[in-house]
């Protein structure tokens, strides 16, 4: 029987970590190219289109302008844009689409040349440098020094308050997914780290250091999406998407209505609902971790541990290479690359585990793979379960 | 709330538009603004047209000015000029009318502050007729 299932089934990375001879709209480029080189579909066949600017204001690289950019003549597109997250909610509005019949074959992709552009600004450099007078509910919070890192060490801040997390169940993040960096010969940083060089690491806002936090670089990414039917006839085994859900719980880190829960307690269960697996069943996580503390809410919010037990788990080894659910194995935006908005690449990682050609960081017969994006400030958070099995 | 008169602020500003304007124009004359729903009595900030549980119109109510910490970061590094003058302490702060209100926290040492202390809110003008709202041990 002809499925309409709706499956990944071409993946493309653009070139990273450091590439200052591409711009945000080429890196888009270069990483649908692959995608579709990947899985040998005929482009023509492409008729949905989904995609959100990774280059920001003056880009040129928004989805219609990308639409074009690419010769999709689409049937179907979506350029929704909530932040790192993006491509989780992409994926889950695509696979509706496909699933409905509003389209048979979608284009997702990403690009951002956000180091070779803005260098570190994004971080602690001065994202609001001009004196331009804030708008909407950003002045709330910008006018008094608020920089990006210091909105996540709110969150974790409070952590350790409610549950007596320390810096160095943080930094056990850190140090795991260092680690699959290492395997990775693209990453930004490859060198171990100990838990010792985290908290010995300078502090940025309290009680975030500067290895808690996330690499900038550029990059890109691109994924295909089709049915299952169509899917036979390319060349790569088909991923199927057993559920995607998201949900937005505030925008403004101001606004987080608990600091310690993150929106992936309403979308975690969602998607697993969808996917009828369980928390247990999932042999890889890639998780955003834009923060290590975004990592850890994460979890908690996923159920892979109790809420308050995030330090605990970590600390047993879960993460790592070789545990139960190793997380972040293409070395994460913590070491890897992480160009404005990571989530396409949570999405690629969980493919490439599936397919089994994640080289050595291969987790050994992976069968379900979970990629759980955050966008804003903890704020828009999308889980997307895949399987390398129809579902049942 | 108490109101320091500061004409040399380097930072952003706000600007002010809609109900915003509202908050900081109060603030400069020393009262802290949030909002209650007449219909539902829900209260809310940051202002807005809109009641966020109702879907009715909010209205003004003062807040009394006090609330206590309910987290908190050192800032220890940002690039931009205006906040050279490192390190300061940020604080979303619990206030007793039900809502929690984002600020600077300023009058202690940085390794002082702690989850749960008592703080007092106060105004600190970035032009003549607008001012933030900042916070201090009570």
């Amino acid at each position: 029987m002809p499925s309409r299932d709706p499956v990944i089934c071409g993946i493309g990375l653009s070139d990273y970590p450091v590439v200052p001879h591409l711009n945000s709209v080429q890196h888009h480029a270069l990483a649908a190219r692959r995608a579709i080189a990947d899985c040998g579909i005929t482009k023509s066949a492409i008729d949905g289109y989904v995609s959100t600017s990774g280059g920001g204001p003056g880009a040129g690289d928004d989805a219609v302008s990308m639409a074009e950019y690419l010769g999709v003549n689409h049937r179907y597109i979506d350029g929704t844009m909530v932040g790192g997250s993006s491509f989780e909610f992409h994926v889950q509005h695509a696979a509706a689409a496909i699933r409905e019949g509003l389209c048979d074959t979608v284009l997702v992709t990403y690009g951002s040349d956000q180091l070779t552009r803005m260098g570190r600004v994004l971080g602690t450099g001065g994202f609001q440098r001009d004196a331009q007078p804030v708008a909407g509910a950003m002045q709330m919070a910008t006018p008094y020094g608020l920089p990006l890192v210091g909105a996540y060490a709110l969150a974790a801040r409070r952590h350790m308050h409610e549950f007596g997390t320390t810096s160095e169940q943080l930094a056990e993040i850190a140090v795991g997914i260092r680690e699959f960096a290492g395997l990775n010969p693209d990453a930004r940083y490859r060198d171990p780290i100990t838990v010792d060089d985290v908290v010995n690491s300078r502090m940025i806002a309290d009680p975030l250091h500067k290895l808690d936090c996330c690499v900038i670089t550029d990059g890109g990414g691109a994924l295909v999406m089709t049915t299952e039917e169509i899917a036979r006839d390319l060349c790569q085994p088909p991923i199927y998407v057993l559920g995607a859900a998201g949900t937005q719980t505030h925008w403004n880190i101001h606004q987080m209505p608990d600091f310690t829960e993150m929106g992936a307690a309403v979308c975690g269960p969602e998607a697993f609902a969808q996917a009828g697996v369980t928390p247990s069943d999932i042999d890889t996580a890639q998780l955003y971790d834009s923060f290590t503390i975004t990592v850890m809410l994460m979890l908690e919010g996923l159920g892979f541990c109790g809420r308050g037990e995030g330090g605990a788990y970590v600390e047993e080894g879960h993460l790592r290479r070789g545990g139960s659910m190793p997380t972040n194995t293409d070395g994460g935006g913590l070491s890897s690359n992480h160009p404005g908005m990571r989530g396409i690449f949570l999405l690629i990682e969980a493919v490439r585990q599936l397919r089994g050609d994640a080289g050595e960081a291969q987790v050994p017969n992976a069968e379900l793979a979970l990629a759980c994006g955050s966008g804003g400030w903890l704020s828009a958070i999308a889980t997307v379960i895949l399987g390398k099995d129809r579902p049942t | 709330m108490r109101v320091v008169r500061d004409l040399e602020w380097q930072g952003p500003v706000p600007a002010g538009e809609g109900e915003y304007g509202e908050f900081f124009a109060a603030a400069a004359e020393g009262r802290l603004l949030i909002q209650q729903c007449p219909e539902c009595g829900h209260r809310q900030h940051y202002p807005r047209a809109i009641c966020t549980a109702c879907g009715a119109e909010p209205e003004w109510m003062e807040a009394a000015g006090t609330g206590t910490v309910y987290t908190y970061t050192v800032v220890r590094q940002y690039g931009v000029p205006a906040f050279a003058e490192l390190p300061y302490v940020l604080a979303m702060i619990d206030l007793p009318e039900g809502v929690r209100m984002f600020g600077g926290l300023t009058g202690i040492d940085p390794d002082d502050v702690e989850i749960g202390m008592p703080v007092t809110a106060y105004a600190r003008t970035y032009d003549d007729t607008h001012a933030l709202v900042f916070w201090e041990p009570a």
